[in-house]
């Protein structure tokens, strides 16, 4: 009796599940890695949530169709040397049918700086004035320097000068947000599909913990006669990439990471595979506390001539697509128009096991006895393989002993950010369209900077990137940063990732995109 | 149990042991060779626990060496290959099929170069395997410039290269080629693994169970595989039988209050719920760096599992303290020392060597399990877990990194329990004869 | 049998005690704290997080605080599911993983006695022997490569049919249900298999079977009458251990299968040190095992005669 009331209940919660693509109902379905930890535009962090609310939500500018910065909420803008002005536009309505104002804004960004929201990306928004004094609990938050002048216009003034703040606002920490509605439900907002609005091309129809979301068409959003799709439908959760390929394989989802495993069955079935770079760059990064062996920096070059990426990338990685690193720049990174690394190419190293073991040597005498090194590494299968590979050069080419420390994510970055590693697996991905999301990583100031890098030439040359107006001037101090890496062996770039997928071939129009959220249903359509 | 006065009356003074010879059953051991299935399990059981021990002398290949240009090979034999540069010049034989064309190739690298299309954006290079069906195969790469140098992750097979050109009338405007590498060796991976080189020839040596995603040998991991299985396998059942058998024994023995709390503390520790605490354990003991995992394992496992074995000999010494033969016996004046080594430790210890044999199979389990999940041994410590965990991603590939470590876990385990219940035959045929 | 209940309930509730006890102090021997994201986040960030869940207060009041919300039973709220309460994500979850054991067990049952029951009745002919070769693999091959070879055999059915038969994983309609279910019990079929048969066979020599038999009862109504509901009651005392077995062992089906179960999210919340979601789901399993076993031995009381119904009942 009792089992079968439980049974009863799991199956009310679900209904049957759709074929991957309808044209008729232009409906898809897909699959969810995870469940998003928060739909808070202002607290998410992580991939997820931001690919929920880049198609929930919109922000002063947005992507279009090709990927160019577009206007979004904001109508047209100007970003000066001390601030910027964006206009709005008076049709865009909140999924209630209040219309959207400069107000929301406003209200968002005090309270993702505000420190009890204790939001993580807070950061981002630190090139307003006083942002970074506010969440340290030393101004009040109406000291933030974003003002409604009117109900359609938004006046930011700057800490510092910063040229790319256009694209910051297409960043989902910079989405509006609704007063009432955050004070309505407290710590539960956004927790539920009904405890939250949308401006976006799209609304949360649904939301069952852990099994099953749901968007469907926003019939209030401004640009609604540019979305084709009606509905989005995500009634699969899962991070097992071999579990959604079958589901692929079964016309239940329409769109598929591939992984080693399942590219060859794909390719097998004649599926057309495809790449898609995510810009993210790989590396190994050395801990420059005084105190560890790879403060040293004729030991830092023995490593760097004996790691050559390409063998990890195309024997042990083994996937296609993914290309080996040769700088603190991915190589599809884009400035000005131009993609930075053929301009710039990344500095050429020598890699050779006998120079290798000649640093090496020279290591020694500076340091004497060479105690194991650290190598702390994250607990994914991938990460895993890496790391022993790694080791096993490390051991085979210069004699030099390591020891795995295996952690899963958290404690990888705890362990970081306490110095407790003498080289670390980590990795990066660009938070906006700016190389300088990637340069400053490595600024002494910096947070990211695990390995407490100090270099004043370095810290010089990511003050000039940053505020400096000049597209020249700006070009070539992102060149010599790439340059300084190198030379002082602060990261051992490793490889850029790469992902593989399948789509269904009637759906049109998916972008894959860098920022604002990946992969973008927006202008996607069914082909019937 | 019922006495008379006579009962109690001083038995004439003969040897106690000759006394108690009365009922002798026959030895346990030639009961268990008399039974065929006992004594094949037996067999495997030694066989893998020599194999485990002595194994890495008998197949000498180092688990940890990496011959990264034969990664999740099947079984090889020996073989002598050219070494090449890493990145040869644009010389040597010439492949031509139609617009495509190729030089020298080899499993070290396969260079593409076409004629630059008119109007074309950038080109999509795909690989398929000869005989593959019509598909384009493996996206390589998306380019720019009309040539491309393939290195990922080439065998010694026909491959079919197609080039698209971006952009209008695809389909009419792709060039395919056929080709087959040969195999070699790269100059940095060959002066890696330090192999003598003859004649710009070095021998890469067999693997008889194919190599897994390092190309590391797989029977040599398999080997130091079963080495961590087994060690977590005989140490953590019989560091807690042990314990257990102890902690059982004192309750028993001193009864009363200490009893009811020892045995009770024995119940809450049956209550945690086993698997969610070995995690939990091993993730609040912490894995320090250069670790393997094993002994936070162990140790977690003993602390959850003792038990079972407390409850046993605790009900034993019970049982046994009520039991007319050793009351006659204490009649007799025999001391305790002398009740536990006569009367207790026989009775005792068949059954412990039965839970043995059970638990055994069932740590065996727990360690591939919890390897399997990740939350197991570290590696580069090979345990038959985590080879199955390596195996499981490229189940569809190639299915004997998978099946290799789970047929040894599954061959273990069976000779275990099948070990396991042969004993407790064994006992039973004992009891029944000795109570006859 | 009231005093008897009671002090099975007391010592139930002690039992629980102790597992809440050892969860909360292992959790805080774990290094790391849980606020540690790619994105570094600023000391005063850190401390308002801090201050946020109450991880600034000496572990002692936080150990009292804890036990208090737990009697209360309120688990607090996740550290990584931004905004979602301990309660919701077991009251969401726990059903998924007790619909999956509830299938789980009534597979393992049923098939266990039946298969059991079978072996013995042809004890020593084929349809045992047959029957014992499947135990023994059953019990043999890990329960991981099980689910993997299962999910690897629906692919190839549904390639084959060219329709899918079954979903390969995911969770929804009764369809998704008995694969998993079937992998997650087999161990435990086995195990009841061998139980029953074993126990069978002694009931089969039994004086009163024999009597029966004498007396010229017909084979079915000594099976019926005698044998089976004597043999299946050492069965039923190992359905406690069993479910625990079922319960906890499920995560690795719901890993591979993605099915949203509560241990799917325990393996989760240990990887992102949620503290508050891995005290929970474990105090929660430990209590909700520990209520599974006094009721059984309540059960099994009533049942049997024989059980001394006071407080030494074991």
């Amino acid at each position: 009796m009792l089992c079968l009331g439980l049974l009863c209940l799991g199956m009310a919660v679900t209904s049957a599940h759709a074929e991957a693509v309808s044209g008729q109902d232009q409906a898809i379905t897909l699959s969810l890695a995870t469940e998003p930890p928060s739909l808070d535009s202002m607290q998410a962090t992580d991939q997820i949530g931001s690919f929920l609310l880049s198609h929930l939500m919109e922000g002063l500018v947005q992507y279009d169709a090709e990927g160019n910065l577009a206007p979004g909420i904001a109508l047209r803008w100007q970003v000066r040397e001390d601030g910027a002005t964006f206009w709005l536009r008076k049709d865009a309505r909140w999924s209630d049918g209040e219309p959207v104002t400069a107000h929301n804004f406003v209200f968002a960004w005090r309270r993702a700086v505000n420190p009890q929201t204790a939001s993580q990306y807070a950061f981002i928004l630190f090139p307003i004035k006083n942002a970074e004094a506010i969440n340290r609990g030393e101004l009040p938050l109406s000291d933030l320097g974003v003002r409604a002048v009117g109900d359609y216009r938004l006046e930011v003034q700057f800490e510092r000068s910063c040229p790319y703040f256009d694209k910051l606002t297409a960043f989902m920490t910079y989405y509006p947000a609704r007063q009432d509605i955050v004070e309505r439900w407290g710590r539960a907002f956004a927790a539920d599909a009904d405890k939250m609005v949308f401006n976006g091309p799209f609304t949360l129809a649904k939301w069952v913990h852990g099994a099953h979301l749901r968007l469907e068409k926003n019939t209030r959003y401004w640009n609604r006669e540019a979305i084709r799709l009606q509905v989005i439908d995500f009634p699969y959760i899962t991070s097992d990439t071999t579990a959604q390929y079958n589901l692929y394989k079964d016309n239940r989802i329409a769109l598929a990471a591939l992984d080693a495993g399942t590219l060859n069955d794909a390719v097998k079935r004649g599926y057309e595979a495809r790449l898609f770079d995510f810009g993210t760059l790989y590396f190994l990064e050395f801990n420059q506390r005084s105190e560890r062996a790879t403060h040293n920096l004729a030991l830092r070059r023995a490593i760097q001539a004996v790691l050559e990426p390409s063998l990890l990338v195309y024997k042990v990685l083994g996937l296609p697509g993914i290309k080996p690193a040769y700088s603190l720049f991915p190589s599809g990174m884009r400035a000005y128009g131009i993609t930075f690394s053929e301009q710039y190419p990344p500095p050429a190293i020598d890699y050779n096991i006998e120079k290798a073991r000649e640093y090496l040597r020279q290591a020694r005498r500076e340091l004497g006895e060479i105690e194991p090194l650290t190598l702390l590494v994250g607990d994914s299968p991938r990460a895993v393989n890496e790391a022993e590979y790694y080791q096993y050069v490390l051991k085979q080419a210069l004699g030099l002993e390591t020891r795995l420390d295996q952690q899963t994510f958290k404690q990888r970055i705890a362990k970081m950010r306490r110095g407790e590693f003498d080289i670390a697996a980590a990795g990066w991905g660009p938070d906006f369209d700016d190389p300088i999301t990637f340069g400053d990583l490595f600024a002494s100031w910096n947070d990211n900077n695990r390995g407490r890098f100090e270099n004043r030439r370095y810290d010089s040359w990511v003050a000039k990137a940053q505020s400096s107006a000049d597209q020249e001037t700006r070009l070539q101090a992102f060149d010599r940063l790439q340059h300084i890496i190198s030379e002082q062996v602060v990261i051992i770039p490793t490889y850029e990732n790469v992902g593989m997928y399948v789509q269904h071939p009637q759906l049109q129009g998916v972008r894959r995109s860098l920022f604002g959220g990946d992969p973008n249903f927006r202008y996607a359509w069914v082909e019937p | 149990m019922q006495f008379h006065a006579d009962d109690f009356n001083a038995l004439p003074a003969a040897p106690v042991e000759q006394m108690e010879a009365l009922a002798p059953a026959p030895p346990l051991w030639r009961v268990l060779l008399a039974d065929v299935r006992a004594v094949v399990a037996l067999v495997v059981v030694v066989l893998l626990v020599f194999s485990a021990f002595a194994g890495p002398f008998l197949w000498s290949q180092d688990p940890a060496r990496q011959w990264l240009s034969q990664v999740s090979s099947g079984p090889t034999t020996a073989r002598t290959v050219a070494v090449v540069e890493d990145n040869p010049q644009w010389q040597g034989a010439l492949v031509q099929a139609g617009q495509l064309m190729s030089v020298s190739a080899t499993t070290t690298s396969v260079k593409l170069a076409w004629p630059a299309v008119a109007g074309a954006a950038g080109y999509r290079v795909y690989r398929a395997e000869a005989g593959e069906g019509a598909g384009l195969g493996v996206p390589l790469a998306q380019i720019e410039h009309p040539w491309y140098d393939d290195r990922l992750q080439l065998r010694e097979r026909a491959y079919r290269y197609t080039v698209v050109p971006e952009g209008e009338n695809e389909l009419s405007r792709r060039a395919t080629i056929t080709l087959t590498p040969a195999l070699t060796i790269g100059r940095f991976e060959a002066q890696l693994l330090d192999l003598p080189v003859h004649n710009g020839e070095v021998v890469l040596p067999a693997h008889p169970l194919g190599t897994d995603s390092l190309g590391r040998d797989m029977l040599s991991r398999v080997i130091h595989g079963a080495r961590t299985s087994m060690l977590v396998g005989l140490t953590a059942p019989l560091l807690f039988i042990t314990l257990g058998a102890f902690y059982g024994a004192a309750a028993g023995l001193i009864g009363g209050w200490v009893d009811n709390t020892l045995m009770r503390i024995a119940d809450f520790v049956v209550a945690l719920p086993f698997l969610l605490f070995m995690i939990l354990f091993r993730v609040a003991m912490g894995i320090e760096s250069g670790e393997s995992g094993l002994f936070p394992m162990v140790l977690a496992m003993v602390l959850l599992s003792w038990p079972g074995a407390a409850r046993l000999v605790r009900g034993q010494v019970l049982q046994l303290r009520g039991s007319a033969f050793v009351l006659s016996a204490r009649m007799a004046g025999a001391s305790n020392l002398y009740l536990i080594r006569r009367h207790l430790l026989p009775n005792v210890l068949p059954l412990l060597l039965v839970s043995l044999s059970f638990a055994i199979p069932q740590a065996i389990f727990t360690e591939a399990l919890l390897s399997f999940i990740g939350m197991g041994v570290v590696p580069p410590t090979p345990s038959w877990g985590s080879l199955c965990n390596e195996g499981i991603r490229s189940m569809l590939t190639h299915p004997h990194e998978l099946i290799v470590p789970a047929v040894a876990i599954s061959i273990a385990v069976l000779a275990f329990n099948v070990l396991g219940d042969a004993l407790s035959d064994a006992m039973d045929v004992q009891i029944r004869r000795g109570a006859q | 049998m009231i005093a008897y209940i009671l002090k099975r309930l007391a010592y139930g509730a002690i039992t629980i005690w102790f597992i809440a006890t050892a969860t909360f102090f292992s959790m805080h021997a774990v290094p790391g704290d849980p606020f540690n994201e790619a994105k570094a986040a600023s000391p005063q960030l850190r401390q308002n997080l801090m201050a946020r869940y109450g991880l600034d207060k000496p572990v002692t009041e936080q150990y009292l605080i804890y036990l208090r919300n737990m009697l209360r039973g309120d688990f607090g709220i996740s550290f990584t599911q931004e905004n979602r309460q301990v309660n919701d994500i077991i009251r969401e979850h726990f059903p998924v993983s007790a619909i999956l054991g509830v299938a789980a067990l009534l597979i393992a049952a049923t098939g266990g006695i039946i298969g059991g029951a079978v072996a013995a009745h042809w004890h020593n002919r084929s349809p045992d022997r047959a029957m014992m070769i499947a135990v023994v693999l059953a019990i043999s091959v890990p329960s991981f490569v099980i689910a993997a070879l299962a999910q690897m055999a629906i692919v190839r059915a549904n390639d084959w049919l060219s329709f899918p038969l079954l979903p390969v994983a995911g969770w929804g309609g009764i369809s998704h249900v008995w694969v998993p279910a079937l992998v997650l019990g087999l161990g435990t079929m086995a195990y009841l298999a061998r139980l029953m048969r074993s126990s069978m066979l002694a009931v089969m020599q039994s004086d009163y079977v024999l009597t029966a038999r004498a007396k010229g009862l017909s084979d079915w109504q000594i099976f019926r009458k005698h044998q089976l509901r004597n043999a299946m009651l050492p069965v039923v005392t190992e359905l406690g251990p069993t479910i625990a077995a079922i319960t906890t062992g499920g995560f690795v089906v719901e890993l591979i299968f993605a099915i949203p179960g509560l241990g799917r999210y325990f393996v989760q919340a240990i990887q992102q040190l949620d503290y508050t979601v891995i005290m929970g789901t474990t105090v929660f399993y430990g209590a909700f095992l520990v209520l599974m076993v006094v009721l059984i031995d309540i059960a099994y009381g009533l049942i049997d005669p024989r059980i001394r119904l006071h407080g030494d009942g074991r």
